[in-house]
């Protein structure tokens, strides 16, 4: 009795929420872009910034709206996943890690952008691998890269020379590496000889700038590329584990404590190195972006006092060397409803005066031919030829929607041996037992 | 005559639908979520596929649920059971003997750890008991080396933090309900030879069960909710050692964008929560009857 009356109350209210909003103007043509931006991470609004300039300048009747998010890397992909979700929030442009292209595709976000590269000239610019970072599992082209990046041993000349170390340094084998550092220990016990990341803390980090230098300087690796299958049980990444567990179990490391917690990078940029506590680690090429003037870690001498090495093979086999490679691009939204503007602004933003300056500005390697040729872009720090170089060893990880979730095992696997909670042996068959029940059986090759 | 009884329902229903917009249908969405395999990305996010019941098989299967199970059981016993509710009595207690103006010192210095929105409670607590935080450079001046907290007792940490912080609604509920024992009651009591602590057990506790109970209702309901509190002071780790039902669910809905899985893990956080409800309330008629 009572809900008889009630319901149609119920009823007439809904319905009035439903008529009051407004069907949108079709003259109101606005994008929307949607990028990343922390406190250490500014270089990618300048270059907004000035491309909206540049873009409402040659296109009055259209606005662009910048919607910059606070966030590192992981709550990044979560806020601008959610906002993919529906039409209403879904950006015109936005920047977009390379490594979710593909599960991205195919979540239906992006938008193919063949049609439109074509009647792009500057596309021919763009290097091979660079335009292999933006295609999905159907061949066509969705995202287009800001710049690519590599990883290398950063070292500190005056930490190393102290010890009787040689420089310029650079490793052969993991044990020239081990025996550095141990040196180092010896001449000075209070410095961190050194530090590779390890365990969840650091996330991401652990695998890009540790874990896989090692993993892929064995004859091993991560995801058969041809067979489209995860390895498992392979001797490599017990070897991987027994590495950091030596480094740590030697205290050539930083201690488990301080590696588990998430801003410890912080540290290693804005005071171990500065201070000649840290010997060395593993860091991505854009390391001179914290130090340069600017940055968020100023520090004027590190042109003379850094020096940079590739991380050898294990036995110093071929190629010699190891890097991992990733980086940024932009995509556009498959929902968005002004996708021919959209494009445009795009390629604003990714045009040889806006390339130039964020590669410069955020320590990138050039993915432009002709920003790579650019003398500001070659004497932007002593360091870009050879975090260069190493594109030539470099490897990507493998993109597929799976990925969050192995490479979480692989930091959980880190983990567990730096804290001595299990052995090599024992963390590398919880990552098989992990990646067996991630991707199933039939996704798994025991090698 | 009835219709005005219909009419006097008519304010209630903006309310009843707000609710029904916002409380019961994100609910309803979480448990329909959590038979499905929705996903952030991949194939799943643009087509997700009803998958029955293999959300909460995996779940089963799954070596950190049962652990995250457990630990969220031993985070509300402690700190909102035990804790909160044992410590907020207690101090209620003792500032009803104490002098007015240590009894208002006290309360305010607990209430402002009330006061303090969550972020900046888990900020301070952070801070705290971090490895070159308060309480370590306080044990260092008096000589000694505390360990480092949020690494080797990341859950006692927590609990404690979590105390810290609730405690005062206990014993602003608590106070309230001391201040309505009626005297003559305690004073017969007394006249007959009653000690302290059986006028404590025998008269005062039971004439504020049911506050007890509703107390201790809200504060299991509330510590079964914590997130942030955890996620700023350990995020949940080392290896998992702190991760609660909501971090859990936090990191496979957001972290691997498995919403599937993470809102079946927030299902049954819900669950739990109606059970715990369901038995408080089910406590609370008891006693009235």
């Amino acid at each position: 009795m009572r809900f008889a009356t009630v319901l149609p109350v119920v009823a007439a209210l809904l319905a009035a929420t439903a008529c009051s909003s407004t069907p949108p103007t079709a003259e109101n043509k606005t994008l929307k872009i949607v990028y990343q931006k922390s406190d250490s991470f500014t270089a990618l609004d300048t270059v907004m910034q000035d491309a909206k300039k540049e873009f409402e300048a040659a296109n009055s009747s259209v606005t662009v709206n910048l919607e910059p998010i606070q966030a590192n890397d992981d709550d990044y992909g979560t806020k601008l996943a959610l906002a993919q979700r529906s039409p209403d929030t879904a950006p015109d442009v936005f920047y977009e890690d390379t490594f979710k292209v593909r599960s991205d595709v195919d979540a239906g976000y992006l938008l193919k952008l063949d049609s439109y590269l074509e009647k792009w000239d500057d596309w021919s610019q763009f290097n091979e691998a660079a335009k292999a970072a933006g295609r999905a599992d159907d061949g066509g082209i969705y995202a287009v890269p800001l710049g690519t990046d590599t990883r290398a041993i950063w070292y500190n000349k005056a930490v190393l020379q102290k010890a009787g170390i040689p420089v310029p340094w650079q490793p052969k084998t993991w044990e020239d590496i081990l025996s550095t550092a141990r040196a180092i220990k010896a001449s000075d016990p209070t410095v961190i000889p050194f530090n590779m990341y390890a365990g969840k803390g650091t996330g991401e980090g652990t695998v890009m700038q540790s874990f896989y230098e090692l993993l892929y300087g064995t004859d091993s690796t991560l995801y058969d590329e041809k067979e489209k299958k995860w390895v498992v049980g392979s001797q490599g990444f017990t070897d991987s584990l027994a590495f950091l567990k030596t480094l740590y179990d030697e205290k050539l490391a930083t201690s488990p404590a301080e590696a588990l917690d998430a801003n410890v990078w912080k540290k290693v940029f804005g005071e171990w190195f500065p201070q000649g506590k840290l010997g060395a680690t593993v860091e991505g090429s854009y390391t001179p972006s914290f130090w340069q003037k600017g940055g968020p870690y100023e520090w004027a001498g590190y042109e003379q006092d850094m020096g940079v090495a590739m991380f050898p093979t294990r036995n110093g086999q071929e190629p010699g060397g190891v890097s991992m490679s990733g980086g940024w691009t932009l995509a556009v939204g498959a929902k968005s409803k002004n996708a021919e503007l959209a494009f445009k602004f795009l390629t604003t933003a990714l045009n040889k005066k806006n390339a130039l300056a964020f590669d410069v500005n955020n320590s990138q390697i050039a993915v432009r031919t002709d920003v790579a040729k650019e003398s500001s872009y070659v004497s932007a720090n002593p360091f870009v030829k050879d975090v260069s170089e190493l594109v030539k060893v470099t490897h990507y990880r493998p993109a597929t929607a799976d990925y969050p979730r192995i490479s979480t095992a692989v930091q959980v696997a880190t983990e567990s041996v730096i804290t001595g909670r299990q052995s090599p042996e024992d963390a590398a068959a919880e990552y098989d037992a992990t990646v067996r029940k991630v991707v199933g059986d039939d996704k798994v090759l025991d090698r | 005559m009835t219709i005005r009884r219909y009419l006097r329902l008519l304010p209630v229903v903006p309310s009843v639908l707000l609710l029904l917009l916002f409380l019961l249908a994100p609910v309803a969405w979480s448990f329909y979520a959590s038979f499905t395999n929705a996903a952030l990305s991949g194939r799943a996010a643009r087509d997700p596929q009803w998958v029955g019941l293999e959300n909460y098989v995996r779940m089963f299967s799954d070596d950190s649920f049962p652990l995250a199970a457990w630990l969220t059981v031993v985070f509300v016993a402690a700190s909102a059971v035990f804790g909160q509710n044992v410590l907020g009595l207690l101090i209620a207690l003792l500032m009803t003997r104490s002098r007015k103006a240590v009894s208002s010192w006290v309360g305010t210095a607990v209430v402002a750890a009330w006061v303090l929105p969550e972020i900046v409670a888990a900020f301070a607590a952070y801070a705290y008991f971090n490895r070159d935080g308060t309480l370590n450079q306080m044990l260092a001046f008096f000589g000694g080396q505390g360990p480092d907290w949020l690494y080797t007792f990341p859950l006692v940490a927590i609990i404690l933090a979590n105390t810290w912080r609730g405690t005062a609604f206990s014993m602003l509920v608590f106070r309230a309900a001391l201040a309505d024992v009626p005297q003559d009651v305690s004073e017969a009591a007394l006249m007959d030879g009653a000690q302290g602590w059986q006028r404590l057990a025998f008269i005062t506790l039971p004439l504020i069960r049911s506050s007890i109970a509703t107390n201790l209702m809200l504060i299991t309901l509330q510590t079964l909710a914590v997130f942030t509190l955890i996620w700023v002071m350990t995020a949940g780790g080392p290896a998992n050692a702190s991760t609660t039902l909501p971090v859990l669910a936090y990191q496979e809905a957001f972290k691997f964008g498995d919403i599937g899985y993470g809102t079946a893990i927030a299902s049954v956080l819900i669950v739990l929560g109606v059970v715990f409800g369901a038995v408080y309330v089910r406590l609370l008629k008891e006693q009235k009857s």
